[in-house]
């Protein structure tokens, strides 16, 4: 699909990539001769041929992963209140994917328009974050032209092209199964080393900046890095899940998850997490949906995510008679709040070094 | 955890020293020449008008912002190139609505006054120990496991005062932290102050209440775009500078804490 892995030799353009190449051909040869035979064997054993099928194989595994890092970088952004900042890039992504088969059909080129696409997300999302560096805060109006802006560059370009391009578009604004091929699987596996690394690598800064970025300076953090750090993460994750996920949706996958971890999570580590579990939920059974009723993946994902999301405020309703029953531990209602801590009765006043680990689900 | 002062006699006897600082938003001037040091221990309250520079000279102390003229020492550096973070507790303005949504736990935050020191790796039994003894001081140990949104607004400023003693902070930073916060709570988040500051921690506070910066700060400085006033509360209370300074009859209104 989209001329993603086409081996076409020589202009010097075409072999810039050649790490690249490396990189996902051992990808793609651990996917052909790994993770497809074992998923073959997954669907003989639950019976269901839909497993056997290469190109669900794909789209499982990229749904899979989409779940993993779409959510871990969320948290971070929906709790910056950046959340539109990922729809933005989205639709920037959309004119990158325009700008690659511009390139490739003006100067007979064979670039992949997801990595074109990836070079103006992250370029964007810099120039974003430089221009709030400079005016001092994220605001509705500018992100808002960003979006419409690129979204219009890309429209532009894909019709300034000669007609036959414009066949494939819909994959890319609306998402799509069928067409995640073997090198996209191997980017987006790629991606989710390179952005699940660098987060598991910077949380501590990471959540100093986004719980308190004033504070993280006076600490002498690095804030400005960590906020650009934290932008162009975001344009890597964008990208990588906009294949199956669509231009229009894909921010759900950054945001609703978290927004459901949110409610009930009782620390941070634990809501990243429980937004991953959510999103896996929502990303294996919008698949599955999308694959039986022939319906479109990134739909049956969101709302099933949303689903997820609502379903929080009916466990929040339950939890506290489930308490009663003395089925859940004690603390973390809200109607405990004024009593000074004397709603957790369990929990000692001098924690021993042993319960100083970050999860705190260890009490009572 | 009580802060050495002796850590801080190093170059000059100043742990924060501001000389001559103009600074100005645009073409909005907002401080005009401004001179003043905070001596080791001390506990400075910051006081004037809506807009009249407060925060800015603070930042200005921190070295989060430079002076358009002037200088500003921090620990005997100056104070944009002092990158000794640990030493350093800030409690910014609008920190009592930080992470109301976000589902933080209050160790968690406490653990960040140790990131300065240690960004990656496993914390050491010292970090922990840090964290838990700080929680303590406070008295929020028993908070622990909560989530810092659902605090009521005191409990909330204890997590932040919490995180800069972790860090082992010789010097906190607070700007207006008891905003919405009610007033019991505020004069027990006082009385905190006041025992941290008796035992060596030096304080520097932006407070719009006149009432209890007088009661509590043992040096007071009264800023409009310029310095009104730099000197003991029982001088400050006995001057006009307050009126000076807000353009009006304005009378330091003495809570009985």
């Amino acid at each position: 699909m989209f001329l993603t892995h086409q081996r076409v030799a020589g202009t010097p353009l075409d072999q810039l990539p050649v790490l690249w190449l490396a990189v996902t051909g051992t990808i793609e040869w651990v996917l052909d001769n790994v993770v497809g035979p074992l998923m073959d064997l997954l669907a003989e054993v639950l019976g269901t041929p839909m497993l056997g099928y290469p190109f669900m194989q794909r789209a499982y595994l990229a749904a899979v992963c989409i779940a993993v890092i779409g959510p871990l970088v969320g948290t971070f952004l929906v709790h910056r209140e950046m959340a539109m900042l990922s729809d933005t890039l989205a639709h920037t992504a959309f004119a990158g994917v325009a700008v690659g088969l511009f390139l490739n059909s003006a100067l007979s080129l064979a670039l992949s328009p997801l990595l074109t696409a990836f070079v103006v997300a992250i370029v964007t999302a810099l120039l974003v974050e430089l221009l709030v560096e400079h005016a001092g805060a994220y605001t509705d109006t500018s992100l808002a032209m960003v979006l419409t802006g690129g979204f219009a560059v890309g429209s532009i370009l894909i019709t300034a092209t000669d007609g036959g391009i414009s066949v494939g578009i819909d994959a890319y604004l609306f998402g799509s199964l069928a067409t995640v091929s073997t090198a996209n699987v191997g980017i987006l596996l790629l991606m989710s080393l390179i952005v699940g690394g660098l987060v598991t690598l910077t949380y501590r800064p990471l959540l100093y900046v986004t719980f308190d970025a004033t504070a993280a300076q006076a600490a002498r953090l690095n804030v400005r890095r960590y906020k650009r750090l934290m932008v162009v993460l975001t344009a890597l994750v964008v990208v990588s899940a906009m294949q199956i996920m669509g231009v229009f949706l894909v921010a759900a996958m950054l945001v609703v998850p978290v927004a459901a971890a949110a409610r009930v999570a009782r620390s941070f580590r634990q809501s990243i997490l429980l937004a991953i579990l959510a999103g896996e939920f929502a990303a294996i059974a919008g698949v599955t949906l999308s694959y039986n009723y022939g319906i479109a993946a990134g739909g049956s994902i969101v709302v099933t995510a949303i689903g997820v999301y609502v379903a929080t405020f009916g466990f929040q309703k339950l939890a506290p008679s489930l308490r009663r029953l003395g089925q859940l531990r004690p603390g973390h209602s809200e109607a405990g709040l004024k009593a000074d801590g004397g709603e957790e009765k369990g929990v000692s006043n001098g924690p021993t070094p042993s319960r100083l680990a970050d999860s705190p689900t260890s009490t009572s | 955890m009580t802060p050495a002062a002796s850590k801080t006699d190093e170059s000059t006897d100043s742990l924060i020293s501001v000389r001559n600082v103009s600074f100005r938003y645009g073409d909005v001037p907002v401080l005009d020449s401004v001179s003043i040091d905070v001596e080791p221990g001390a506990f400075l309250g910051l006081v004037g008008p809506n807009g009249s520079g407060k925060s800015t000279l603070l930042e200005l102390m921190l070295g989060l912002r430079r002076p358009d003229v002037g200088t500003v020492s921090l620990f005997g550096e100056p104070a944009a190139a002092f990158d000794d973070g640990e030493r350093i507790g800030y409690v910014a303005q609008d920190a009592t609505e930080a992470g109301r949504e976000m589902p933080i736990t209050v160790r968690e935050v406490v653990r960040m006054g140790r990131y300065p020191k240690r960004l990656v790796g496993r914390f050491a039994a010292e970090d922990k120990r840090a964290v838990v003894d700080a929680m303590e001081q406070v008295g929020i140990a028993d908070l622990a496991t909560r989530r810092v949104g659902r605090l009521s607004g005191g409990q909330r400023q204890r997590v932040f005062i919490a995180r800069a003693l972790a860090s082992g902070a010789d010097l906190l930073a607070l700007d207006e932290p008891t905003v919405g916060v009610d007033a019991e709570s505020r004069e027990e988040f006082y009385e905190l102050l006041h025992d941290l500051n008796a035992n060596g921690l030096t304080v520097v506070l932006i407070e719009h209440d006149i009432g209890v910066v007088t009661t509590y700060a043992t040096e007071i400085a009264c800023l409009n775009r310029q310095l009104y006033f730099d000197g003991a509360p029982e001088a400050f209370v006995e001057t006009d500078a307050l009126a000076a300074a807000y353009g009006s009859d304005q009378h330091v209104l003495h809570h009985d804490h």
